[in-house]
């Protein structure tokens, strides 16, 4: 059943992949000539498709027949016919998550409450003397949880795309990649060892990667692409070098080895760069690092407000309910090894809780829809990892499990307003849209409410959770922690009803868009349907489980929870457990004195605090500052090395001086050759001179 | 030893039946379109079943035995100086890479040379025997012969079918090299001084003088750091890349360079063990500068044959820094490394061939949106980017990964600056694959081109099934290497603690 479910997205992957790249290939033909016709400047769409074959040509014909593209898909030529077997990438990639994703509950049931643990080794993958790396899945209940927020969202995401991708030519493409990436992120949580962790770890990196620049005429989209890689990387970075002082302490790299291994490390030292540093803080500080890259922690979060340049359902699957939260999910995997590294969890609740603040002040003033919620998932990001941090891992699971419905129901809801106003993103450009798309309206409030934490909803109960637990921790981080959650929940409330607000109340300020608006496809609406029930019920009937005295059973080895933090959780004052519920109602009242009662009161404030709105609009200058100190030095001293390093100084030293050298001597010597008689006997006669002088003088005659 | 039980003399065939189909061609005459066909199809031939009998190596191969198999003796020179053939797990896969690449070779010549197609066949083919002598001699002398006469073929077809400045490159190729084969082959004669044979198995197991071992280290290490290319002696691989026909660049990235490697491996460790512990610093010093440095350059390339010489630099970076890191882990690693990025660099450069046969450029600003009218190439291209960035599930990662774990537990340092390396490579290759394949087309030049034809597909799918294949599942390399590896770490773990134990001594 496990593999079923690991594998048969991939299986869905690689057929979809082969109906895109047929497709593809009957549509541009194979030669090694190039014609140089003048007929052909144009460009390629003249050219482009001027061959179709056989079964293509009525597709072709079909095409002639739809509405016009649009052009924000980064289209910017004539329509392309739409890719043959688009409708049958669509339903195997589909049809095969559905099966994964029910397979995935029954899993959940199986091994989180029956208590059937699995473990299957695969094959054997990269053995070297005693290093011994093998693929294998392994299912305990963090892994299930994990599954199923993975399958049953992709699943939906699939379905809704069907609908959203409609009018695009790369459909099989699109859900090739779709369904590779949760083939990743399935290897992410089965993984039984950090390399192989590591594997769908990059390879969720390459899903997004394509999945941004999936519109790859868009520049934008390309750079954005690229960023997200590249950032990504930079907490690989620390991945690996996590990886590689977990193998020399422990000479092993599977999670059971390391685990069992962990308490001996304590008091350990490593020597890095000149600074003993404890081992397991050490370690545990890399591999952080890695999440900190994934989920887009303070720092390194710069990629995923630009990866927005992606298709809606992407940014809802992969920038919000899933990969982003593989960060969360790996350190709660190493639960093991963060207990043992106190400082290192301060460090996690430090950088959780400024996430937590700091998205959550950008996600005020922006104004593309897409953006305020990405930035809302970073901020909710944050928060999960102050719960990791206080070692209330179950909680910060919860919040994960939860957040994944509510942020994808948002993500598609914006996508569905998206689609209604013709990709229209900027919430100034539209208003009063709740008569137009009534349903779109309240699938939108639900996930507001969710996201939130209105009592009762599915994110009340975790977020609310995370709070109490930043309080009733005792680590030196936990009441910064317990600060910044609690202001950023306040914001979290104003900045989303300020979308809902923006979007939906008001007067329209775009009437042509407005008046063409019109509600999504049911493709788009069952999805949506499903994910709002999930964000009123994925909290209440969870609690005991994820945040209340049945965590231990429920989770049992899979994670390893700060003993006492549950307990505390439910001792602390009355106040404190109201506090966030207030500080949500406040948000909720300015936004609409704001935007409902006096709109004029934004602008004047932000006319009076320039420099503040400007400080938050820009995101506090984080991609300046990178692009000043990181990208244009490195473009600087690489053209430096090339040009002053290669160029002037190891040629100019080596070869070229060399043999600039020799052709200076040969030049001399040349001179020296200029074919006179008289010029040679001149010569022989000094050295002849020179000779018997020497001979005479003295050396040479003893 | 299983040379007892062979019947025929397979190692010495391998290596030579490439001459046979030298000869071949050198019947040939006329430069008219049959027999330039006929040189293709020879040459083709020559190479498959080249690579047919060197596969009867890999089954018989005993891959849990260390130590040298299909040995074959003969006296030649003199007393000490033999005809000595044989390999073991480090040498056999690098004469698998050499025969399964060149058929590659010759069909990604098959249209863009039509110029002296015999004499360019022929080149090709001695190259070959040349490089495979490489990797199964095993006496110095012969060895050295192989080796240094490999730089001949190499030179011609630079110098004679290769770009505009071909005569600068293959000048600088060959002046820069011959200066590391001079000191190499001083140190060679020392050594037979010192021992009286040239055996190299004999030299292994025979101890060489402290001070002998210095010398001969760094005269070893003049030549192959030249070969690998290493830091700062680099600057001659993006210049003979760049000029060099497509085949050629594939040999000289995917081939060539791992003989520097190979040497490493094959003498400056067993060898000089005492030597190679006390420059093992300079070596940390020079991989980390070459990943570091280079990657920095590579970023800034506005020619795609430059940018991947570059990085092919700094991948062997990963290589150096592993063999000398002197684990199990590392030196396997090394081993991979090179085997993988042969099969990715070969690729790539096969790749910028497949552009440049249609446009006549590699300038990077010529392209942009190929991924418009060449989807399948568009695919290949990103497996290869992604194996050279070093994704796992392909071959590139597993190389990087070893060899970092490898030299992590001996140097923390050297290994962490390495790391920084997986960040930059990913930020040229991606920069690489955008300039060129993404983004919309526009060019007018571009607006006619085509996609991969059969006889291009035929070249590269094989190579990405490679890639893929032992990105997932790597045993078959690693496994036929382990055993000769883990001798050979264990070797030389011994000779170092011992030098230590001598020094605590007194």
């Amino acid at each position: 059943m496990i593999q079923a479910i690991v594998f048969l997205p991939l299986i869905g992957a690689l057929l979809a992949a082969a109906i895109a790249l047929f497709g593809a290939h009957a549509r541009n033909p194979s030669g090694d000539t190039v014609e140089h016709d003048a007929a052909h400047g144009h460009g390629h769409a003249a050219t482009g498709h001027a061959a179709p074959t056989g079964g293509d040509a009525a597709v072709i014909h079909a095409a002639h027949d739809e509405p016009d593209a649009h052009d924000d898909h980064g289209h910017d030529h004539p329509v392309e016919p739409p890719a043959a077997g688009s409708r049958a990438a669509e339903l195997i990639t589909t049809g095969l998550l559905l099966v994964s994703a029910g397979l995935s509950w029954l899993a959940l049931v199986d091994v989180g409450f029956m208590h059937h643990d699995v473990r299957i080794p695969l094959l054997p993958w990269i053995n070297s003397g005693d290093l011994q790396v093998a693929w294998t899945l392994r299912v305990d209940t963090l892994t299930a949880v994990m599954l199923v927020v993975v399958n049953t969202v992709s699943s939906l995401v699939h379905l809704y795309s069907i609908g959203y991708m409609n009018d695009d030519p790369h459909r099989p493409r699109f859900f090739a990649y779709l369904s590779l990436f949760t083939f990743a992120m399935l290897m992410l949580v089965t993984a039984d060892n950090l390399v192989q962790m590591f594997f769908g770890w990059e390879g969720v990196g390459l899903a997004s990667y394509l999945l941004i620049g999936f519109w790859y005429q868009k520049p934008e989209a390309n750079a954005a692409a690229i960023k997200a890689f590249v950032v990504n990387r930079v907490g690989d970075f620390g991945f690996l070098l996590g990886i590689f002082a977990i193998f020399m302490l422990v000479g092993s790299i599977d999670f059971e080895t390391i685990f069992a291994a962990a308490p001996g490390l304590t008091g350990k030292t490593i020597n890095f760069f000149g600074w003993h540093a404890d081992a397991l803080t050490l370690t545990c500080l890399f591999l952080f690092m890695g999440a900190m890259g994934k989920s887009a922690q303070f720092l390194l979060h710069t990629w995923l407000p630009d990866a927005m340049e992606g298709p809606t359902p992407v940014s809802a699957l992969i920038h919000a309910a899933t990969m982003v939260t593989a960060g969360v999910f790996m350190v709660a995997r190493l639960s093991p090894l963060f207990e043992l590294a106190p400082d290192a969890q301060n460090v996690v609740i430090f950088f959780g809780a400024t996430t937590a603040f700091f998205a959550a002040t950008i996600g005020l003033v922006q104004n593309d829809i897409k953006r305020i919620v990405a930035y809302s998932t970073c901020s909710q990001l944050g928060y999960m990892f102050v719960a990791m941090g206080t070692g209330a891992y179950s909680v910060g699971m919860f919040h994960l499990f939860t957040h994944a419905f509510f942020k994808a129901l948002l993500f598609l809801g914006s996508g569905s307003v998206i689609h209604a106003m013709h990709h229209e993103q900027d919430i100034r450009h539209m208003g009063g849209l709740k008569d137009k798309i009534p349903f779109t309206y309240i699938v939108m409030v639900i996930g507001t409410l969710a996201l939130t934490g209105f009592p009762l909803t599915a994110g009340y109960f975790s977020k609310d959770a995370i709070i109490e637990a930043a309080f009733a921790s005792h680590h030196t981080m936990a009441f910064y922690g317990f600060l910044m959650t609690v202001i950023a929940a306040g914001l979290t409330s104003f900045y989303s009803w300020r979308l809902i607000f923006k979007t939906f109340h008001g007067t329209p300020h775009d009437q042509k868009h407005y008046e063409a608006a019109h509600e999504s496809p049911y493709w788009m609406l069952i999805p949506l349907v499903v994910l709002a029930a999930g964000s009123i019920l994925a909290g209440f009937p969870f609690k005991e489980v994820f945040a209340g005295h049945g965590v231990g059973e429920f989770f049992r080895e899979s994670l390893k929870m700060n003993p006492h933090i549950i307990d505390e959780m439910h001792h602390i004052p009355v106040a404190v457990a109201y506090l966030p519920t207030a500080m949500m109602a406040l948000g909720f009242v300015v936004s609409w004195m704001f935007y409902i009662r006096k709109p004029y009161l934004p602008v004047e404030l932000a006319n009076q605090h320039q420099l503040l709105y400007k400080f938050l609009l820009n995101k506090w200058y984080f991609d300046e500052l990178y692009d000043l100190i990181f990208v244009r030095p490195a473009k600087r001293i690489g053209r430096f090395l090339w040009k002053a390093g290669d160029g002037t100084i190891i040629d100019g030293l080596g070869p070229d001086g060399v043999s600039a050298r020799v052709l200076d001597i040969t030049r001399g010597a040349v001179r020296l050759q200029t074919g006179y008689l008289y010029h040679y006997a001149f010569a022989m006669l000094v050295g002849v001179a020179g000779l018997i002088t020497w001979f005479m003088l003295g050396g040479g005659g003893r | 030893m299983s040379a007892s039980i062979m019947t025929w003399p397979i190692l010495s065939v391998v290596t030579f039946l490439p001459l046979v189909g030298a000869a071949l061609l050198l019947m040939i005459r006329g430069s008219d379109a049959p027999a330039q066909r006929n040189a293709r199809w020879i040459a083709l031939w020559t190479t498959l079943i080249t690579f047919a009998v060197s596969l009867i190596l890999v089954a018989r191969f005993d891959a849990s035995q260390a130590g040298f198999q299909f040995v074959e003796k003969a006296p030649w020179l003199a007393a000490g100086i033999g005809y000595h053939m044989g390999v073991d797990g480090i040498s056999l896969p690098f004469v698998i890479l050499t025969t399964g690449l060149m058929p590659f070779c010759i069909i990604a010549s098959w249209k863009s040379i039509t110029r002296r197609v015999g004499e360019y066949m022929m080149a090709f083919l001695v190259l070959e025997t040349l490089m495979i002598g490489t990797f199964s001699a095993l006496d110095l002398v012969l060895f050295y012969l192989f080796f240094e006469g490999g730089l001949i073929p190499m030179f011609l077809i630079i110098g004679v079918w290769g770009g505009p400045r071909r005569v600068y490159a293959s000048f600088k190729f060959f002046l820069y090299t011959l200066l590391g084969s001079v000191l190499m082959l001083l140190a060679i004669m020392a050594l037979y001084l010192n021992a009286g044979t040239t055996d190299i198995p004999t030299l292994m197991q025979t101890a060489v003088p402290r001070s002998l071992q210095t010398w001969a280290w760094l005269a070893f290490f003049a030549s192959f750091a030249v070969k690998m290319p290493m830091w700062p002696v680099h600057t001659w691989l993006p210049d003979a890349h760049v000029e060099a026909p497509t085949a050629g660049s594939v040999v000289l990235a995917a081939i060539m360079l791992k003989m520097g490697g190979y040497g490493f491996l094959r003498f400056s460790l067993p060898m000089f063990p005492d030597a190679s512990h006390d420059f093992a610093p300079l070596i940390f010093a020079l991989s980390v500068i070459a990943i570091v440095y280079t990657s920095l350059v590579a970023l800034m390339q506005e020619d795609i044959k430059k940018l991947i010489a570059y990085s092919s630099v700094a991948h062997m970076g990963f290589v150096t820094m592993g063999i000398f890191a002197g684990t199990t882990q590392g030196v396997a690693g090394g081993v991979f490394q090179m085997i993988s990025h042969g099969i990715v660099s070969g690729a790539l450069f096969l790749c910028v061939g497949i552009v440049y046969d249609r446009m006549h450029t590699r300038e990077i600003s010529a392209y942009g949106g190929l991924v418009n009218r060449m989807p399948i190439y568009a695919v290949v291209f990103m497996v290869f980017t992604m194996a050279n960035v070093g994704l796992p599930g392909t071959s590139g990662f597993v190389g990087e990964f070893l060899t970092l774990l490898g030299t992590f537990k001996v140097n923390i340092p050297t290994a962490t600056v390495a790391t920084l390396g997986v960040i930059l490579s990913a930020a040229y290759a991606l920069w690489l694959y955008r300039k060129v394949v993404f983004g919309a087309l526009v060019k007018p030049s571009l607006a006619s081109i085509k996609d991969l034809t059969w006889r291009e597909s035929l070249t590269l799918v094989p190579l990405v099934i490679l890639t893929l294949l032992f990105g997932v599942y790597p045993k078959p390399v690693l496994d036929m290497s382990a055993a000769s590896v883990q001798h050979l770490v264990t070797t030389y773990a011994a000779a170092a603690s011992a030098v230590k134990a001598a020094a605590l001594v007194p």
